[in-house]
């Protein structure tokens, strides 16, 4: 059974198509990556996920129809649905007391464990903690529930740069153990590149590109071309051409890397530079980018 | 996507989940404690008010004191009501304290959530939109009525204590004053005011305080009064008749046909006040106004789930 199954799903606002017909299948263990611009369509697919809001086609989360089963969905999933959502008038302690009371897979001292390597007080409320003490504690919550899918969306939005490294090197360390699915959106891609098994590009409602990391690092290519080679490489057929600071860099797809390696400096490419190729192949947002 | 990745087994996705379980009045017991730990109003207030309250009678007590000797000069019944006026003015106070407390946590209780998006928060854990709902009403309909009740009796015993040192201190009967006061009696009609007229009457203006926060954007407070007005007008227009706003006046005024026999008046003194709890119990009002509440509830509950969280 796959964590996440998707056929056709569909979500309109009226005239507007937020997610407009997703095929999507999420196996067990992986961590993907869901990138995309803003109002693609990623928040509206992961509420229908999350059991938030209805949806058209089928959709089915560790085998359960999230809309009509979301309470019951909850005991397995845990979200942290963009940055600073923590009731403010909460005290930390108060929080471990309701978790515990209500969470079934809630376990209270591996949250205080987590705690104690921040500086938030139990006493304190969550008014009077940093934006990002609040996202340490939010982690620290959702870290210490036994589930096996974990949602993320734009979870370190705002926040500075040491947090937004803790934040994904403490998920990866003390709450990834391979068989849990995490998914997360944010638009920090350069952040996630490493942590990541599979990514996937969304635009107006629908999934433009998928590919697992260990295929992207095999199969994209950037080189920085030496400029005699030029005309060379472009008969090659990149997927995309780009200026830096004099140089001119494309990226490949599928293309041999022995041949690649002797036209410039090869490398693997950012996600955020195939995202930039890949939207610039979309028709109607061709013009900025692609030429 | 990677369908050869990962190896899946089934059972893994299943083994665990049937053990843990948190039984429901479990989450429903920590869904109101949230509610207190939020809205500390809730018992802060009334206990200000008692507190204020009581100062003012201790301080003035020997005015009192002086009044009751006046009237009992006078007549047995003057007499009654120099002794038993600040009583009722302190049950009195504390009952309007608790509406004006419950109003407002109704009419918070959804949009707050939804202002501070916390609910993103709430939603993201294994508990019900019914139970949120349900925790929500309880608060208005049988806590703070059970709270104000605590409050208002240890209020009228304090109240009682200090006239009886003063009363000792400047040689006076401390039993006629007791005779007269009839504080036993008087303190179980205010609670059972309370519970029946305050919480369980009362539950159809909760119940769509409480449905009016889960649907309006803003001004919730206006949405749930405005409508009303407007409909208690046009039924005055169109047909000269003012059925509406007597029903909405009875229900108020808490219902004195069906709760107690005596009308008017703020039927918590002994002498004048039957409680005629059987035939409360029968009356229709009471189960109109219960399923009233009930089809709120269940719209809020609705609202809550199908409104968009962003």
């Amino acid at each position: 059974m796959a964590c996440i199954e998707a056929r056709g799903l569909r979500k309109a606002f009226g005239s507007t198509i937020a997610v407009d017909g997703i095929d999507l299948r999420v196996e067990e263990g992986r961590i993907l990556g869901l990138i995309g611009p803003n109002g693609a369509g990623k928040t509206t697919a992961l509420n229908a996920i999350l059991g938030l809001t209805s949806f058209e086609g089928e959709l089915k989360v560790l085998g359960r129809d999230p809309w009509s089963e979301r309470e019951r969905l909850m005991r397995d999933v845990s979200f942290i649905a963009d940055v600073a959502v923590l009731p403010r008038w909460i005290r930390v302690s108060q929080m471990l007391d309701y978790m515990a009371g209500i969470h079934p897979r809630f376990d209270r001292a591996k949250a205080e464990g987590f705690l104690a390597r921040t500086t938030i007080k139990h006493i304190s409320r969550v008014r009077e903690l940093s934006k990002g003490m609040v996202v340490q504690l939010h982690l620290a919550l959702v870290m210490a529930i036994d589930a096996k899918l974990l949602v993320l969306d734009e979870p370190t939005l705002g926040l500075d740069i040491l947090f937004r490294k803790q934040f994904y090197d403490s998920l990866l360390n003390d709450y990834f153990d391979g068989r849990r699915t995490i998914i997360v959106t944010t638009h920090q891609v350069e952040e996630i590149q490493n942590v990541l098994t599979d990514l996937m590009f969304i635009d107006r409602g629908r999934i433009v590109f998928r590919t697992s990391m260990e295929d992207f690092e095999s199969r994209y290519f950037e080189v920085a071309v030496n400029p005699d080679r030029l005309e060379q490489a472009r008969a090659l057929k990149p997927m995309h051409e780009r200026q830096v600071l004099g140089r001119t860099i494309l990226l490949f797809s599928s293309a041999d890397r022995s041949q690649l390696a002797a036209l410039g400096d090869l490398r693997t490419p950012s996600i955020a530079d195939l995202f930039v190729a890949v939207m610039g192949h979309q028709p109607a947002r061709s013009q900025g980018a692609a030429q | 996507m990677n369908t050869h990745a990962n190896a899946v087994h089934d059972s893994s996705l299943e083994s665990p989940a049937a053990v843990s379980v948190v039984p429901p009045p479990q989450t429903l017991y920590w869904s109101l404690r949230r509610e207190f730990w939020e809205n500390r109003s809730l018992y802060i207030a009334p206990l200000a008010v008692a507190a204020v309250f009581l100062l003012g009678f201790a301080v003035s007590i020997s005015h009192t004191l002086r009044r009751i000797r006046g009237a009992s000069l006078l007549a047995a019944e003057k007499q009654l009501q120099a002794i038993t006026t600040p009583y009722d003015l302190a049950a009195g106070l504390l009952m309007f304290t608790g509406i004006l407390v419950a109003v407002f946590y109704c009419i918070d209780a959804f949009q707050g959530e939804r202002r501070d998006r916390s609910i993103l928060f709430w939603k993201s854990l294994p508990v019900s939109d019914t139970t949120t709902v349900l925790a929500k009403a309880v608060i208005p309909i049988l806590l703070l009525p059970l709270l104000l009740s605590a409050v208002s009796f240890a209020l009228q015993w304090s109240m009682f204590l200090v006239a009886s040192a003063a009363l000792s201190a400047t040689g006076q009967s401390v039993s006629t004053y007791w005779a007269q006061l009839a504080l036993p009696q008087m303190s179980f009609l205010v609670i059972y005011h309370l519970v029946v007229v305050h919480g369980i009457w009362h539950a159809p203006f909760y119940g769509w305080f409480l449905l009016v926060s889960a649907w309006a954007r803003r001004m919730a407070f206006l949405w749930a009064i405005l409508p009303v007005l407007a409909v208690v007008a046009l039924e005055r227009l169109l047909f000269n008749t003012s059925n509406i706003a007597v029903m909405l006046g009875r229900r108020l005024s808490g219902g004195a046909a069906e709760v107690m026999p005596m009308p008017g008046t703020m039927p918590i003194h002994p002498a004048t006040t039957h409680v005629t709890f059987l035939h409360f119990l029968f009356s229709p009002g009471l189960w109109i106004g219960l399923a009233v509440t009930a089809a709120f509830l269940a719209g809020a509950v609705r609202l809550r789930r199908y409104r968009d969280p962003n």
